[in-house]
């Protein structure tokens, strides 16, 4: 099985992930663009498990946990951004810079 | 076997040498330091502040005591018990000084036991009264008892250091006693008279006492006496030394001119402190080491005794005098006191042990009853002066009338007890040979019976010229007045000589259990022709007092009427003794003051300042050099260092969400280039 194509399109959409976490200013956008990176990583392990085979199904197992667990971060996150939102009236990124020294 | 003993065996065999009575007889020692603690402890919390306790002991005490005498009296009593405190070798160990503690229970001791404890059974009630409302009664209680046991340890001491242990203790209960009254500085200051003069006595009784110790190995009396009836022929020179030196400290103690200064000042404590003292306690003190010495002034040390009587003489006659001057009723009977003391010290001097240890007996009764008496009159008048009383016999029936029991029985007037102890002094005196000091004595008398005329007639005779209406002392101070005045009365016919009562031994066979032949006279009958020109002088001292003194003198002038214009002056001055005392001392203590100042100033303070110099140099040192350079730059440059590392570091700490996120990635970014360019 010739897994190249899912591999580069796994890369394309977490470099587009990055990029977003990098650069987008909505905290929304942001949570999003996580979500994005953690997508790439669900199809590389699902890809790699169907090319290794693997009598457990090891790779969808962690595929399904990794969409647990980004599913719970979401949800965290989106609470936070909607506690911040509520309280300055923005979801903007830039303007969150109150923990540090 | 105790030495004492194998000589008492030729004593008869009635002579009681063990039993109950006398192999506890310790605890009479004890006791009043008991109560001491006890008061010290407890006093305050009880009824009379402590007093009970006082009281109880020297009532357990006149028990014991008049157990001991009665014993004495019928059968005779001879014990000595000795603990063994220390051994010191010396002389490269060839010798050696035995130290004890103990008691002893003779003639001599017993009669003192009885004394001290009799008569001060009947102070410390009298005290109850006299001290009522006093601002320190338990102190006092307290300080009286530590009094009443230095002195019965003095007199039970078996030998010289215990002797100076209960010696020292009444110096040191006699200052506190007469400087009761610290709050005014004259009285503290004659309290330090007081110690000041003993002190300087007691310098002659150790050096004295430790002669004897040196060179017999022990400072038992009963060894002393031993060796001094046998009279070595090597040790006379010795032996008068140590002679003179103990005498020298009994002129302290005893107050012998001229070293009897302190005792007049000394009445400014309490009144019973000044009966007690001059009566039984202290004073006696140095009497009694004469006379329990005795063997060694007779056989060793005859060349001291002529000295001793001189001494004796001129106290009795000169100090006796000054008591016609004095306006203080506390001070004339001091100077009577003096006066006394020295009627004893010339008998025992002379060689009468009975006849001194007689009127000291004698003596202790008569002047404490006239010394309560005074008290009773001060406590009545709020004053010692005779000149704000007068008049009292009217207002203080019982108190005048022992008064004058007290007072004819000290001028010798027949049958008080005076007039047979006096009498017997007179005539043993005589005896010996000093004629002249026998007519002395004589007029001591005459002088005797002219101031105690002139004490009673300014205080009981003529008009009350005080303030306030004067009353009768409550029964607690009357009583024990009554209670001296008896013996103060009849003491005298216990030693009437050619007399014996039946049942009872004699007082000179009594007083003195002869373990070694004493050698000293008693008349054997009483010597009518002396005994009445005796009793003449004083019979006439009193009717020239009562000439002079018996209208009622409520001047000043008529008070005076003894003036002598050169005399006078001088009794008034005390015949400048205390001023030679002073100028002594500063003579003395100039030189010396000036040698301390110049130490103080040059030497001490040198090294003060310079040990103040050298701290305070090597504290700059410490500062300047170690702390602020060193210490601090090590602190100071830690702090600095963190502070920069500090400031560089939160610069990284933007707070900037996506800054964080993009040094994550980069980090990734140059791990995953660094695994692949080196793997």
């Amino acid at each position: 099985m010739i897994i190249n194509q899912f591999l580069i399109l796994a890369a394309l959409l977490f470099s587009l992930g990055v990029y977003g976490l990098l650069v987008r200013r909505n905290a929304v956008m942001v949570l999003l663009a996580v979500e994005l990176m953690l997508n790439a990583v669900n199809i590389n392990l699902v890809v790699f498990e169907a090319a290794i085979r693997s009598t457990l199904a090891v790779g969808q197992v962690f595929a399904i946990f990794v969409i647990t667990v980004a599913a719970a971060e979401v949800g965290i996150g989106l609470a936070i951004v909607i506690l911040v939102f509520r309280n300055r009236k923005s979801a903007n990124v830039d303007e969150l810079n109150l923990m540090k020294w | 076997m105790n030495p004492l003993l194998v000589l008492a065996a030729e004593e008869p065999a009635e002579l009681v040498t063990s039993g109950f009575w006398v192999e506890w007889a310790g605890l009479i020692l004890i006791s009043p330091f008991v109560a001491f603690l006890l008061i010290v402890f407890f006093g305050k919390r009880m009824r009379y502040q402590g007093a009970e306790i006082a009281i109880g002991a020297l009532a357990f005490n006149t028990v014991w005591a008049t157990a001991l005498f009665v014993l004495n009296m019928t059968r005779g009593v001879l014990y000595e018990r000795t603990f063994e405190i220390a051994r010191i070798g010396f002389l490269g160990g060839t010798r050696e000084l035995v130290f004890e503690l103990g008691w002893m229970v003779d003639g001599l001791s017993t009669m003192m036991y009885f004394l001290v404890s009799f008569v001060g059974l009947l102070v410390f009630i009298y005290a109850v009264g006299y001290m009522e409302g006093d601002v320190r009664v338990t102190w006092f209680f307290a300080a009286f008892s530590l009094f009443a046991g230095s002195m019965l340890v003095l007199v039970g001491a078996p030998n010289l250091v215990e002797l100076i242990i209960g010696w020292e203790g009444v110096g040191l209960a006699s200052y506190l006693l007469i400087g009761h009254y610290w709050e005014k500085k004259e009285n503290s200051s004659a309290g330090m008279k007081a110690f000041y003069t003993n002190k300087l006595a007691d310098v002659g009784l150790i050096l004295g006492a430790i002669i004897v110790g040196v060179t017999l190995g022990t400072f038992s009396f009963s060894e002393l006496s031993r060796v001094a009836a046998e009279g070595g022929s090597g040790l006379q020179t010795v032996a008068s030394v140590a002679a003179a030196l103990l005498f020298f400290g009994a002129m302290g103690k005893s107050a012998q001119f001229p070293l009897h200064i302190w005792l007049p000042d000394a009445m400014a404590g309490p009144t019973p402190v000044s009966a007690l003292m001059h009566a039984a306690t202290m004073v006696t003190g140095g009497v009694y080491l004469m006379a329990r010495t005795f063997p060694l002034y007779q056989n060793l040390a005859e060349g001291v005794r002529p000295a001793m009587v001189v001494i004796g003489a001129i106290t009795l006659f000169a100090v006796g005098l000054l008591a016609l001057v004095q306006d203080d009723i506390k001070k004339v009977l001091a100077y009577s006191t003096v006066s006394q003391l020295g009627y004893m010290m010339t008998a025992v001097a002379a060689g009468g042990y009975t006849a001194g240890l007689f009127h000291l007996f004698t003596h202790a009764f008569f002047k404490a009853l006239l010394f309560l008496g005074a008290g009773a009159v001060i406590h009545a008048v709020h004053s010692n002066n005779m000149s704000d009383m007068g008049g009292l016999r009217k207002y203080m029936p019982t108190t005048y009338w022992t008064f004058v029991v007290g007072s004819l029985a000290l001028a010798g007037i027949f049958p008080f007890s005076g007039f047979w102890s006096k009498d017997e002094i007179l005539a043993t005196v005589g005896y010996e040979g000093y004629t002249f000091v026998m007519w002395v004595g004589i007029g001591g008398a005459f002088v005797t019976a002219l101031y105690m005329m002139r004490a009673m007639a300014l205080t009981f005779g003529g008009t009350y010229k005080g303030d306030g209406h004067p009353h009768e002392a409550p029964k607690v101070m009357t009583w024990p007045l009554i209670g001296l005045a008896v013996p103060a009365a009849f003491a005298g016919f216990l030693n009437i000589p050619g007399i014996e009562w039946p049942g009872i031994r004699n007082f000179t066979e009594w007083l003195a259990v002869r373990v070694v032949p004493m050698g000293d006279y008693h008349p054997k009958s009483v010597d009518v022709g002396l005994a009445a020109i005796g009793l003449g002088a004083a019979l006439a001292g009193l009717a020239v007092g009562w000439w002079l003194f018996g209208r009622d003198a409520s001047t000043q002038a008529e008070r005076d009427r003894l003036e002598i214009p050169l005399l006078y002056p001088l009794f008034r001055k005390k015949y400048y003794i205390d001023d030679l005392a002073l100028g002594l001392v500063w003579l003395i203590k100039a030189p010396f003051a000036r040698a301390v100042l110049w130490i103080n100033d040059y030497v001490i303070d040198g090294i003060v300042n310079g040990a103040g110099m050298l701290t305070r140099g090597l504290a700059r040192f410490v500062y300047g050099g170690l702390d602020q350079r060193g210490v601090d730059l090590v602190v100071n440059g830690l702090a600095a260092a963190t502070d920069a590392a500090g400031s560089g570091v939160r610069r990284w700490q933007s707070g900037r969400i996506q800054g964080y996120a993009a040094s994550f990635v980069g980090g990734v970014v140059v791990l995953v280039l660094a695994v692949v360019i080196f793997r």
